[in-house]
């Protein structure tokens, strides 16, 4: 019996570490490509000849009119924070509603939100592209910076679902005590609620910092050919480009290194606030 | 309004019991409203300016002057355009002082679209303010009525801190919806029934309204069109259902391997799992797709161990059946450790107690897991299982950042074989600006998702009494 155990033990480990590497492994060769001394793209072998950290160095010192990376992470800087504050905003606003208090349009807002979370998310980006033009934001460069941040945070009141399931767990029996003592609901809100749901506001303002440094599709559409005022995201794919491929292949890994990094160190500081958000419903 | 003054006066208090089963009534506000009320709905703020509401009658009026003003400006002759989508087309003039062929400016009836939706939907708001308007002089008129003393406008603005905060919080992120996603929704759905093609582009060309043309070409058997749709659709399908269904299953058992009690280093392992999600998507996608590229990483170990020739290659995404497969694995990849992550909890959150009841019972491992786990696991997750399912529907990001939809194929219209109705979606508008084309694919995505979402989702515990926790 226990000689079972103890296979069953090692035999549990020994899976874990063949999936682990195969979790690993591509993360692992992006690392070791942006480290690669060899420029040009694909090579008929995997291990470098020689390493480097010249990639690093040329990506972060590059800057003409087509490449330059310090301006594309300032550009998305700029851009995630104005859009994390507005759509953090937005998101605590309806979830704050949609949980805590009840209202004739309540129900008809919930399903409301559902059937258009339904419709494909960029089917209305040719539309949303078309009025920004039509009210003169893709005039300038700064102004499709303002528009764009419009995009990412515009409809984020839709996205309260998990920020309303956190809510959801907040005994009403608190709210109700507050009521008591003659606080208004503004006052409820502001010292009771808030303070209460600190993680989920936390997890609300890492993931809308996060979207605008991993979107594409919208950034491409509205920045066009605008190299200059481009994001991360797209900045770093127009090196994966058929003209740029060849010279850039290495760097483009070295830039996905860079970017990763702070990007996953947020990812893991909102995990937990994750896990909370989807499971908290139910506390056993 | 009525509860701050309710509070100081019981004649106030008969007055807000009269008013509050009407509120939430719209006939029975119009059936028992009296002459100036009902003349409220049509003169906004009517019924508080005579009885001395002077600010808020006058906030209600100003919403209605603006309205006209913005209707004789501009809005009436946006809604004829918007009926014709514009008449002149752009054309070239000879000017006779100059000797040269000059352009005129055309309609464009893209912009004309666009501004008579603005204006339909600036409409249906000012009828909703003007019920507001009708609502208020219906109050004022049952307050009067019960001698109760009005509401001011400091009354008013106070409310908007207690029994009508919805109203202010919710003020701002519904202009923003509104802006960014009704208006252009309803603009993309009515592309539908144009004919703005790529041969009728604004502003050099007009396009019409066509009605249902465009999904008559669709449902047409034997048209290019129906010939992509179907087979599009359907893989769309098994891609959603074989995308979540592995990743759910898999992510499950990897869960459950590290839950184990014998698993020594649990926080590691899931770190490690946690790592590959930690990655921007677009990084981990484009990294996958050079590693399954021709002359990739993989392809050159599978040379050099032996397996290929030295020239030959798996075509990982270039054959259709070996793309799709790639694309589901490198899935799995991608998704197992959300699974993996939001299950964890959940496996935490199962009360010890239910363990422990069945062990005394003396049931085994497998029965714990069929007759405790799953179900209890069921129960939270169908939810979270649904909006994964209707979220690889919509899955853009996979598909278009690994193969792009390829490998191409001449019997679709401008598909590839492992393009979903989402990316094919992207090619049309973007790419071929097929506009009408594309609007028709979204709005057949909507409606396979409705049907298989709604129905599920309304059925689950989590809708039926979101309520039980608090």
């Amino acid at each position: 019996m226990k000689f079972r155990k103890y296979l069953s033990s090692i035999g549990s480990h020994v899976l874990l570490a063949v999936l682990g590497v195969i979790w690993v492994l591509p993360i692992f060769y992006v690392i070791l490509t942006s480290f690669r001394a060899e420029g040009g793209s694909y090579k008929s072998y995997i291990w470098p000849k020689g390493f480097t950290i010249d990639n690093y160095i040329n990506l972060i010192n590059t800057s003409t009119s087509m490449i330059d990376f310090k301006r594309w992470f300032l550009n998305t800087l700029i851009i995630a924070i104005f859009s994390t504050i507005i759509s953090a905003f937005f998101v605590v606003c309806v979830a704050y509603c949609m949980s805590r208090l009840r209202f004739r349009m309540r129900k008809p807002f919930l399903n409301f939100a559902m059937v258009l979370g339904m419709f494909p998310g960029f089917m209305s980006m040719v539309a949303v592209y078309y009025i920004l033009k039509g009210l003169g934001f893709l005039e300038t460069g700064l102004l499709k910076q303002v528009a764009l941040v419009l995009v990412y945070s515009g409809g984020a009141g839709l996205g309260f679902y998990i920020a309303k399931g956190f809510l959801d767990t907040i005994p009403k029996a608190i709210d109700e005590a507050a009521y008591m003592d003659g606080a208004t609901k503004w006052q409820t809100l502001i010292h009771i609620t808030l303070p209460l749901s600190k993680p989920i506001i936390t997890y609300t303002l890492l993931t809308s910092f996060m979207g605008p440094w991993v979107d594409y599709i919208f950034a491409k559409v509205i920045m066009g050919n605008d190299t200059q005022y481009y994001t991360i995201a797209i900045g770093l794919w127009s090196l994966l480009e058929q003209e740029q491929i060849e010279y850039h292949y290495t760097e483009f890994f070295a830039g996905c290194v860079m970017i990763s990094i702070p990007i996953a160190i947020l990812f893991l500081l909102t995990q937990k606030h994750y896990v909370e958000g989807v499971s908290g419903a139910v506390k056993g | 309004m009525e509860k701050k003054s309710a509070k100081a006066n019981p004649a106030g208090l008969a007055a807000a019991a009269a008013v509050r089963p009407a509120l939430a009534d719209p006939a029975q506000v119009l059936r028992e409203s009296d002459g100036l009320s009902k003349l409220s709905f049509l003169v906004f703020g009517l019924g508080n300016l005579i009885n001395r509401q002077i600010i808020r009658g006058l906030l209600f009026l100003a919403v209605e002057a603006g309205y006209i003003a913005y209707m004789a400006l501009f809005g009436l002759s946006a809604m004829g355009d918007f009926f014709t989508l514009g008449t002149q087309e752009q054309g070239q003039v000879y000017n006779e002082a100059l000797g040269i062929f000059e352009y005129s400016d055309g309609d464009n009836s893209m912009l004309c679209m666009l501004y008579g939706v603005v204006t339909i939907v600036l409409t249906a708001i000012v009828i909703a303010v003007a019920y507001m308007s009708m609502k208020s002089a219906y109050c004022t008129q049952v307050r009067k009525a019960h001698g109760a003393p009005l509401p001011t406008f400091r009354d008013d603005l106070h409310s908007l801190l207690e029994e009508n905060i919805h109203g202010m919080l919710m003020a701002f992120p519904s202009f923003g919806i509104i802006a960014f996603t009704v208006i252009p929704l309803i603009f993309m759905i009515l592309i539908a029934f144009t004919s703005y093609d790529r041969d009728h582009q604004p502003p050099g060309n007009l396009f019409d309204w066509v009605g249902m043309a465009n999904f008559t070409q669709l449902f047409t058997g034997g048209s290019r069109l129906a010939t992509t749709f179907w087979p599009v659709l359907g893989w769309t399908l098994i891609w959603a259902v074989a995308a979540t269904s592995t990743n759910f299953i898999l992510g499950m058992l990897l869960a459950l391997l590290i839950n184990q009690k014998v698993v020594r280093g649990k926080g590691f392992w899931r770190f490690l799992f946690v790592l590959s999600i930690a990655v921007p998507q677009f990084v981990s996608l484009l990294s996958m797709r050079t590693i399954f590229n021709a002359n990739g990483p993989v392809n050159v170990i599978l040379r050099t161990i032996g397996v290929l020739g030295a020239t030959e290659s798996i075509p990982f995404f270039t054959n259709e059946l070996t793309a799709k497969l790639t694309i589901i694995g490198i899935n799995i990849w991608i998704g197992v450790p959300y699974t993996m992550l939001s299950t964890t909890g959940i496996l935490q959150n199962i009360p010890a107690e239910l363990y422990e009841a069945a062990r005394i019972d003396g049931a085994k491992p497998p029965t714990i897991f069929r007759k405790i786990t799953l179900p209890y696991m069921m129960f939270v997750m169908t939810p979270t299982l649904i909006t994964s399912f209707t979220g690889n529907i919509n899955n853009f990001n996979v598909i278009y950042l690994l193969t792009g939809g390829g490998p191409d194929s001449l019997d679709y219209y401008f598909a590839g074989k492992t393009d979903l109705l989402i990316t094919w979606l992207y090619r049309l508008t973007i790419t071929q600006k097929d506009y009408n084309i594309g609007s028709v694919i979204g709005i057949m995505t909507f409606i396979v998702l409705a049907i298989t979402s709604l129905l599920t989702f309304h059925q689950t515990g989590a809708y039926k009494d979101e309520g039980a926790f608090q």
